[in-house]
């Protein structure tokens, strides 16, 4: 075999190699170009100022805070109607359900898809479901007619966003309960306690970790996404801030989405929504963060073994 | 110890969920929030009003949300508004469908005039465009500035989405109820036009008057023969300008109660001032 | 009575300690709850395809609405002007309104073809280049950074091309039109790349290692190895990262409403602007008035919208189960 045959396979095959690699380099630079541009642009006006105070000058003076205290109410309520419904998702799924179970086939695989529905869709059926049909009808039955909960609120963006990140919670949960090795239930029966008794002292403290990833995955995903909450509860400029659960909230994305298209004066608020992106930014990657260093935690305590 | 956390957090968080459980509108002292949708043209208008009329009046809310005429006029339809914001006015299917859901009639309020102006990057020089030329623009018909004896360079059309008012006003004043061109460029609101139009040196758009900023406003001719006119207070008052138009409120019956003051307010002198310094023209002048 | 634990309960023989039947009937209720939330999931699937359909239907069944919109006006080109040609064109409010989702379908494919074009190359590349030849340090700092990537809000990115990547392509290529599908394209390639580049990374690295072993002691190089014997074995996984990948694009709303430009055009040149379905449907949305044509349409776009995410995502799982299946089976 001449030489130059090897040689040049060779050549080849480090070439396509470094092809792979500039792939990846490709892809950091764009992330590093994304940062490194909202930073530069974003940071000049971030002050305490800005992040306590609500706007004024159709925006181009004072800061954001009641469109932060909007996405963290909205975060909140989310919270608290989802953690709920995915934790005991996932256990049904887990400890009660007969281990063929068609029924956890199907509701393993409705969890997948609600995870891949676009969330313009859930938009959608927030208008249609919780404010026209549900809205509608808590008005007739305990308002009589007249208009509270028949529009956009800030409990149908939560509950709207809530079924957007079940999945989030269901699958970081499930992950959990797999990793609770099996004696741990055994000892637990064995010692006489009930299949509720030893989840409630047993199962959920040493999953907690794990509800919490997911939980704060599922923050991090609900303060982020724009679409379903556009028509179900979100408003640009509020002259209050939500305290009632039938009132409509400012959000950060939102803000964004809505000071980039349609403000007064585009580049007079340039600045300011700059800053309001980085705040956007800032808080999704803490919390991702948080996340996913609770969920490395987790699993390098597996690894090592317990 | 881990249970009473538990527990606790859950508590907490059941309180603060129950605190925010309203017991919808309140009665008595406090003020229900008046809402105001509708028009992005007068969206800035309506936000200036909200906030003066709310500083000489503590403890009622005024709320305003932007979105385009379409948008307001769905609300008012649905029942989902107060007052509706509108940059023209309602059609006679929309009147008649606020009257068979609700029982009453519209009532049309004239609030601020306007001059539609036609937007041009700064760079561009052209002198006056002539209400046919404006249409054959965005009907596809003129594509490029050679032909209106500019540079050869292919026309960027930019215009607003099909829920605005000032499309459907630009529609049926300029082009006739003709359809606009598929080419045009279709942003959300008036300061997104502006902003594009400033940024590209081939585009035209087109908006309301208070927008206008970092752009040129291009003069109007009825037609060939006419005089080249700007929009400006005289102008638009005599409706020498071509492109004068009313912005509207309307509400569902005659307007009572808080929404009745404000109205009232908007329409005196004190609200009429304030359309100059957002940079409309006012109705009624006093 | 039936035991719901694993070890049968002495209450047939003789009555229980207090403690003991709190205990039973709380492990009851818990079981009850638990049962029932997990129906909250298969009933919220149900639901949204229920409302949706259901709102969707009048496009097919009431005749106010078929006068307008009906199927075949839908799909069809109409004539709309006597005398000219039949066109496709999407312009609700109108005299005539006019709703063919053809331009609608055009714009959707476009820049979800412009952006598949973009994302799979570069993450199917950069999954390999992870799992095969990266040494440590390189994948340490790659994976964090897709996840960063990952993490960003749709919206941020939606404003990234609009502000600064729309303004650059424009004055480096002077296009008619700043706002088009392949800055809309190559926005929406950067919220594609993560999930194609997990799922793809994921499958090469489920190839035992006995493959490449077997394929280094038969003497082929390091790139050898991997594009002859891990891509090829991963390859089912690597396609089901690209339909799952797909289908996050055809969804994706906030990117191509503020880049793409959102005019209707029926033209195949990818700097031309587009209307995709989502970004109609947002745009829209907000006029809709409860039950007119209009309304019905958006409905119907977004059941539409619905099913394509269901079956593309369906088809994505099983592809992965599929390739699951053949490594597992190869010992």
């Amino acid at each position: 075999m001449p030489s130059n045959w090897s040689d040049r396979t060779e050549l080849k095959g480090k070439a396509m190699q470094a092809l792979t690699a500039l792939a990846c380099l490709i892809i950091i630079a764009i992330v590093a170009i994304i940062i490194g541009n909202i930073v530069t642009y974003g940071a000049g006006k971030l002050s305490w100022e800005f992040l306590s105070e609500p706007p004024r000058d159709h925006f181009t003076k004072g800061g954001i805070f009641p469109a932060i205290f909007g996405t963290a109410a909205l975060v909140i309520l989310m919270t608290i109607a989802v953690i709920p419904l995915g934790v005991a998702t996932a256990i049904y799924m887990h400890e009660y359900a007969p281990k063929r179970s068609r029924l956890v086939h199907f509701v393993r695989l409705a969890i997948q898809n609600l995870a891949g529905v676009p969330a313009i869709v859930f938009g959608l059926f927030g208008v249609g479901f919780f404010i026209e049909f549900v809205g509608r009808g808590i008005d007739r039955g305990l308002y009589g007619g007249s208009l509270v909960y028949g529009q956009p609120a800030i409990i149908w963006s939560a509950l709207t966003m809530a079924l957007l990140t079940l999945p989030t919670v269901v699958v970081a949960t499930e992950e959990a309960l797999r990793a609770i090795p099996a004696n741990y239930r055994e000892v637990a029966y064995s010692l006489g306690a009930t299949r509720w008794q030893m989840i409630w002292r047993v199962v959920l403290p040493q999953s907690a970790g794990g509800i919490l990833t997911g939980g704060i995955l599922a923050v991090s995903r609900g303060s982020g996404e724009v679409a379903p909450v556009m028509f179900t509860g979100a408003a640009y400029s509020l002259p209050e801030l939500p305290v009632r659960l039938h009132n409509q909230f400012m959000e950060l994305g939102y803000h964004v989405y809505v000071m980039s298209t349609q403000a007064f004066d585009v580049e007079a608020t340039k600045p300011a929504l700059y800053s309001t992106v980085l705040v956007l930014l800032m808080l999704t990657f803490l919390l991702n963060f948080t996340g996913i260093m609770i969920r490395a935690r987790i699993r390098k305590r597996l690894r090592d073994g317990r | 110890m881990r249970n009473r956390c538990v527990v606790l957090m859950l508590v907490s968080a059941l309180a603060v969920a129950l605190s925010g459980c309203g017991r919808g509108p309140d009665s008595g002292e406090q003020h229900r929030p008046v809402t105001v949708k509708g028009s992005d043209t007068m969206v800035i208008l309506a936000q200036s009003w909200a906030e003066n009329y709310m500083k000489e009046h503590p403890g009622l809310t005024i709320q305003v949300t932007g979105g385009g005429s379409g948008v307001g006029i769905a609300a008012l339809i649905n029942g989902g508004t107060d007052i509706c914001n509108a940059s023209r006015p309602m059609k006679p299917a929309e009147k008649n469908q606020v009257r068979s859901r609700h029982g009453k009639d519209v009532k049309e309020i004239p609030v601020a005039l306007d001059g539609l102006a036609i937007y041009v990057s700064e760079s561009n020089p052209i002198q006056s465009l002539t209400e046919p030329q404006i249409k054959s623009i965005y009907t596809g018909k003129i594509t490029n500035w050679r032909e209106l004896g500019g540079k050869d360079a292919r026309l960027v059309a930019y215009g607003r989405e099909n829920s605005s008012g000032t499309y459907q006003f630009f529609k049926e004043h300029v082009l006739n109820n003709e359809d606009f061109a598929r080419e045009v460029q279709t942003l959300p609101g008036t300061g997104a036009i502006v902003n594009a139009v400033s940024k590209d040196p081939a585009s035209i758009g087109y908006g309301g008057i208070a927008y206008a900023s970092g752009i040129r406003v291009v003069p109007v001719r009825k037609d060939e023969k006419s005089e080249a006119v700007s929009p400006s207070l005289a102008t638009v008052k005599t409706g020498q300008y071509p492109l004068s138009r009313n912005l509207f409120f309307y509400t569902i019956g005659e307007p009572s109660g808080d929404v009745k003051s404000f109205i009232d307010w908007v329409l005196d002198r004190e609200g009429q001032k304030l359309c100059e310094a957002v940079g409309y023209y006012p109705i009624i002048q006093k | 009575m039936r035991s719901s634990g694993v070890l049968p309960y002495h209450s047939e023989v003789m009555p229980l300690p207090k403690l003991q039947r709190i205990g039973i009937l709380s492990d009851r209720f818990a079981a009850f709850i638990i049962k029932g939330s997990a129906f909250v999931a298969i009933l919220s699937l149900i639901l949204i395809f229920v409302f949706i359909g259901k709102e969707a239907l009048p496009v097919l069944t009431s005749p106010e609405v078929r006068s307008e919109a009906s199927l075949s006006r839908l799909f069809l080109p109409q004539v709309h002007h006597a005398g000219e040609a039949a066109e496709f064109s999407w312009q609700p409010i109108s005299d005539v309104p006019k709703y063919s989702l053809f331009p609608l379908f055009i714009g959707t494919l476009k820049v979800t073809l412009i952006a598949a074009l973009i994302a799979i190359p570069l993450a199917v590349a950069a999954a390999l280049y992870t799992s095969e030849f990266a040494p440590s340090w390189a994948r340490e700092t790659i994976k964090p950074c897709i996840e960063v990537l990952a993490g960003i809000p749709s919206v941020v990115v939606g404003f990234f091309c609009l502000m600064v990547i729309a303004s650059w392509l424009q004055g480096a290529f002077g296009w008619t039109y700043r706002l088009n599908a392949l800055t809309a394209g190559i926005g929406l390639s950067l919220a594609v790349i993560p999930i194609v580049y997990t799922v793809s990374e994921d499958a090469f690295s489920s190839v035992p290692q006995a493959f490449r072993e077997g394929s280094i002691a038969m003497g082929a190089s390091s790139w050898q190895t991997a594009s002859r014997v891990v891509l090829p074995a991963a390859m089912p996984g690597v396609l089901a990262a690209c339909i799952l990948g797909f289908g996050r694009a055809i969804g994706e709303t906030m990117i191509v409403l503020m880049a793409s430009g959102n005019a209707a055009v029926l033209s195949w040149s990818p700097v031309d602007s587009i209307r995709t379905f989502s970004a109609t449907v947002a745009a829209e949305l907000g006029e809709l008035v409860q039950g007119s044509p209009h309304y019905h349409v958006l409905f119907f776009i977004g059941a539409f919208l619905f099913l394509l995410t269901f079956v593309i995502n369906l088809i994505g799982r099983w592809w992965v189960g599929r390739l699951q299946k053949k490594l597992q089976g190869a010992f």
